[in-house]
């Protein structure tokens, strides 16, 4: 199964990978080769069979509805690349997007 | 011929529910906490932190599913719905998709023609956004902005959506419903769902076709309108815009709008440049909910008559108007137990409605049995005791006795030498009225009012003083 | 004097409980004995100060978040990252009073099979620095293999914690998935990671692994252990059932050392009373691969999302927050986040989620029923933990299907959440080989027992010949 330049790119959209162009030139040749490899899970006839998200059996995992103490300021600060008061700071996003 | 333009409705609601903690974590929910003081690794999205399910936000989830009669799913899933924004701590939100807790439900809306019934599609438990500001633009919102702020502490606070059929014909309609809707929310003590302050937030989703159609034509969201009257605003815009195109002979597109609620326009969002893929898949770090058969049984005896039920109700023994204002203003258990403790219906109703509201009394402080008093003796009592009663009638210990002793006086034996002496004290005044300065008639009745105590009947007085100064 | 190449964290305990030697001293030997060789085998990428004590001190990998310790999972893109939390397991680790040596190299994000995949550059194995120590765990297995820890932790995805131990002849355990928290692990794909101990014994992995395991408040997929960890001390291994799939024979690319080393300790198994017989696994071993690079690509590409330059790590300035983002994420993530990122958001797209991700969660389901179905008839499943021997580092750089093929065995059982242990078998061309014991779920004691009785009989010496 073959991947085209575009789809890659479109791809890198998605995931916000601003790839290069020798990237996105080997990611279409790497990716295409191990899409050949992997779409052979589609040889199976599966319709039968339920899928797995997880091998636990577990259900109903909850905490109670009790506050924990929260990180100081500094703590959840500490990390951020930019930050502005007690605020982090990125550059401008242009307000919420939606699909054409 | 012209076509007639039937409105096709459906909504997405979103209610903040009023949890202690957060969705995922146990950061302490709600507002007024200083800027990124109520964050941990978990809502910060630190690497590997991990979430772990709020019971009491799937508790109340379930609930409100029973109370708008959904089928409660034997097993639901969380999902991980992928997007990046910078309110989106994880790179993802953690909501449902294919599994949510609740199908199928739906909410009986009266109406004067009739009872609507509304279709619930879904109500799922996903997790809120943090807030980002947008500083340095024109706007302060969309396009310019210096720089983008963000504030977690709103970040994976619990959010129930509840997703409606298309069964919404019009403005009013809409607007019933989800009056009728927040009062359900409300009365399960699960959100505050105040618009004003976003733990109640509504999308349209609206279309038009031809009167008697049954088809569903391209629709258009619409996005913030926060207030009830806004959303009716904002469908009644959207529909003009559509009908106008369709008899233009043009084609609507899908869009989104946000309503601008001061020039009443639909602004357009801005499109994305590729389609939506929010790759939902289940989320692994979580695992699957059952809810047990106690626990639904359990809140499910926690339910009592759904508010629509009692519109209904109350409906006939009122009017519907009236109905819906007590049960949807959380009103009518005082109006139910008012009138039983002697009160007239209709003066109770308006009473509670108007006076104890316009007052800013809570009904739940006010002693029934003392406001039944006060209603009855609401025209034998001058009215600004009766306003002073109203408005002191939910202090605790509060008797209408000292209010019910100030019966109103109209009678002209008792209040004509009172008027006189006031003429008599007042020439100047009396020549500038004959002489046609009429406003000075109030000066007069306020005379009496005060040399009374307030017990005479305004009415009484003012024809009385007429009737001497020109007589 | 303290030999770090030979003590065990076992023997260690009991010095310093003895009072003959402290936690710090004991630190300082090993920090002593990365100063003089791990600028060769570069095992760790940071080196920490002794903060506890009365425990056996502990090598982690960088994957690990240790509060006040960067923690940079391998990458660039959390260069500078230093948690203010602690993981579950370091802190479990901290209680014992097991100070931290230091935070081991890793491929990035635990995606790779040779550590050549580290933002900060590639281990070597201590039986041969030209050669690669395994990954993702290589850090770890090189350091417990060249004496610079008594032990380490690991976290194993499709075998990141078997097949370098395999490669730098330790003993190491993949247990059985909820048994150990991943909370504070630094996510490659959640289904499939597992927190474990790698050592020089089975009993020092056993002793780990009961500080580590249990239930965690913190992470919702773990469970209470259903019984207390045995450290093991039988040398039989009579009443024990071992199935060999069948298909091991038949795979391509098992190096005849390899299968020679596999073939003499189910020899020794069977002196030592083991029943072996021949078990069926034909889908995990045609399609366990497939299943894996696409279930483990797809949670990544959604646990790598959170890497935005937003709250932590560097970041690219752009004028716009997209484009800040895009910038940071493609300068930040290395070759092998990228192609798993780009693999898994097209597997989790829309119009490909069915055939690709959909599909490969229903193979995962045969997965399960055919480990159960073969657990069912014995104990154990043994494997070659690895195809090969220690490879020349650069020979599979180039290939991501050739570095893909070290996993071909461990990803299996990976995939049904079963516990794995693996243990050296002897050498071949003067490296170590490794035995895979795949056991039932919660079957880490019989691992441990059988383990343990396997290695008193082969009589490895885990101490690399060169250093000797």
């Amino acid at each position: 199964m073959a991947i085209d330049r575009e789809t890659v790119l479109h791809v890198a959209r998605l995931a916000r990978l601003d790839l290069t162009e020798i990237e996105a030139d080997r990611l279409t040749l790497e990716l295409g080769a191990i899409l050949e490899a992997v779409s052979k899970v589609a040889e199976l006839d599966l319709a039968d069979v339920p899928p797995t998200s997880h091998p636990l059996d577990l259900v109903n995992v909850w905490a109670d509805d009790d506050p924990r103490p929260s990180l100081s300021l500094d703590e959840a600060l500490a990390n951020a690349p930019a930050r502005e008061g007690d605020l982090f700071r990125v550059p401008p996003s242009h307000g919420p997007e939606v699909s054409a | 011929m012209r076509t007639t333009w039937e409105t096709v409705v459906g909504l997405e609601i979103h209610v903040q529910l009023k949890t202690r903690t957060k969705m995922f974590c146990r950061c302490a929910a709600g507002y007024g906490a200083g800027e990124n003081t109520q964050t941990c690794p978990v809502c910060l999205g630190f690497p590997g932190a991990l979430p772990v399910m709020n019971r009491t936000a799937i508790e109340w989830t379930v609930k409100l599913g029973l109370a708008l009669g959904c089928e409660i799913a034997p097993r639901a899933v969380f999902a991980r719905k992928n997007y990046f924004y910078p309110d989106l701590p994880k790179g993802y939100q953690i909501s449902q998709y294919d599994m949510p807790f609740c199908t199928n439900g739906s909410m009986i809306v009266p109406l004067p023609e009739g009872e609507l019934t509304v279709g619930i599609v879904r109500a799922h438990l996903e997790e809120d956004a943090a807030k980002s500001v947008h500083v340095g633009g024109q706007t302060g919102r969309i396009g310019g902005a210096r720089t983008t702020l963000v504030d977690y502490n709103r970040g994976g606070t619990p959010l129930l959506e509840i997703v409606t059929a298309p069964d919404i014909h019009s403005s009013e309609e809409a607007k019933r419903f989800l009056l009728l809707l927040r009062q359900t929310v409300v009365e399960l003590g699960i959100s505050d769902a105040e618009m004003e302050k976003g733990t109640l937030r509504v999308d349209a989703n609206v279309s038009v076709r031809p009167m008697g159609s049954d088809e569903l034509r391209t629709r258009c969201e619409i996005k913030n309108m926060n207030s009830f009257n806004y959303i009716a605003r904002g469908i009644e815009a959207e529909v003009a815009r559509q009908i106008a195109i369709w008899e233009a002979g043009g084609e609507v597109k899908q869009e989104t709008f946000d309503f601008d609620a001061g020039s009443g326009t639909l602004t357009p969002r801005r499109s994305k440049e590729e389609a939506d893929d929010y790759r939902y898949f289940p989320e692994p770090d979580l695992v699957p909910v059952e809810p047990p058969a106690e626990m639904i049984e359990r809140l499910r005896a926690e339910l009592s008559e759904p508010p629509a039920a009692r519109v209904v109700r109350l409906g006939k023994e009122l009017d519907l108007e009236r109905a819906l204002v007590l049960v949807t203003g959380g009103l009518d258990a005082l109006y139910a137990a008012t009138v039983a403790a002697g009160a007239d219906q209709l003066a109770a109703s308006n009473v509670i409605a108007n006076n104890l509201v316009g007052a800013g009394v809570d009904p739940a402080t006010v002693d029934a049995t003392e406001l039944a008093r006060l209603v009855s003796a609401r025209e034998r009592i001058p009215r600004a005791a009766f306003d002073e009663a109203i408005a002191k009638s939910g202090d605790p210990g509060f008797t209408a006795d000292p209010f019910l002793a100030l019966e109103v006086v109209s009678d002209a034996s008792e209040l004509d030498p009172v008027i006189e002496a006031i003429i008599a004290a007042n020439p100047g005044q009396v020549a500038a009225f004959r002489g046609g300065k009429e406003g000075l008639l109030g000066f007069f009745v306020g005379q009496v009012m005060k040399e009374t105590g307030g017990k005479a009947d305004p009415r009484a007085v003012s024809d009385l003083v007429r009737d001497k100064l020109l007589g | 004097m303290i030999d770090t190449l030979r003590l065990t964290a076992e023997e260690g305990l009991a010095l310093i409980e003895g009072g003959q030697l402290s936690s710090a001293e004991l630190h300082a030997a090993y920090i002593a004995a990365a100063g003089e060789r791990d600028e060769e085998l570069h095992a760790y990428l940071r080196l920490c100060e002794a903060t506890e004590s009365g425990g056996v001190p502990i090598a982690l990998k960088d994957v690990i978040s240790t509060k006040g310790v960067e923690t940079t999972a391998g990458s660039k893109i959390l260069a500078g990252y230093v948690p203010v939390f602690d993981s579950t397991v370091a802190a479990r680790c901290k209680a014992a009073g097991m100070p931290i040596i230091g935070k081991t190299n890793t491929d990035e994000f635990a995606m790779g099979s040779s550590t050549e995949n580290s933002a900060y550059g590639p281990s070597h194995n201590p039986w041969d620095p030209t050669r690669v120590p395994g990954g993702s765990g290589g850090g770890t297995a090189a350091a417990v293999s060249g004496g610079l820890a008594p032990w380490g932790l690991g976290s194993d995805t499709g075998g990141s914690i078997k097949q370098p131990s395999a490669l730098c002849g330790n003993v190491g355990l993949r247990p059985t998935y909820g048994t150990v928290s991943r909370f504070g692990i630094v996510a490659f794909a959640s289904s499939l990671d597992q927190i474990g101990p790698v050592a020089k014994t089975v009993r020092d992995v056993a002793l780990l692994y009961a500080i580590i395991a249990g239930r965690d408040a913190n992470d919702s997929t773990t469970v209470e252990l259903p019984g207390a960890v045995e450290l093991p001390t039988t040398e039989s291994l009579s009443d024990v059932r071992i199935g060999i799939p069948k298909q091991v024979w038949d795979l391509a690319g098992i190096e005849p050392g390899v299968r020679a080393s596999f073939e003499a300790a189910i020899e020794t198994a069977r002196s030592l009373g083991a029943e072996i017989g021949e078990c069926d696994l034909p889908l995990s071993f045609d399609y366990g691969m497939a299943c894996y690079y696409l279930i483990a690509p797809a949670e990544a590409s959604s646990n790598l999302a959170r890497y935005d330059g937003v709250r932590y790590g560097p970041r690219v300035d752009a004028p716009t927050y997209r484009e800040m983002v895009e910038q940071t994420r493609d300068a930040g993530f290395g070759d092998e986040p990228k192609r798993r990122i780009m693999l898994g958001t097209y597997a989790l797209s829309a119009g490909y989620y069915d055939a690709y991700y959909g599909q490969a969660q229903r193979v995962r389901t045969l997965l399960i029923r055919e480990h159960r179905a073969a657990l069912e008839q014995f104990d154990l499943i043994a494997t070659p933990t690895s195809p090969t021997v220690a490879f020349p580092i650069g020979d599979r750089a180039a290939d991501p299907l050739a570095m893909y093929a070290c996993d071909v065995m461990t990803i299996p059982s990976c995939l049904a959440g079963l516990p794995g242990l693996n243990i050296p078998s002897g050498l071949s061309e003067g490296l170590p080989v490794g035995l895979q014991l795949i056991g039932s779920q919660f079957g880490e004691n019989a691992l441990f027992r059988a383990g343990h009785a396997l290695e008193r009989a082969i009589g490895f010496d885990t101490v690399p010949e060169r250093l000797r």
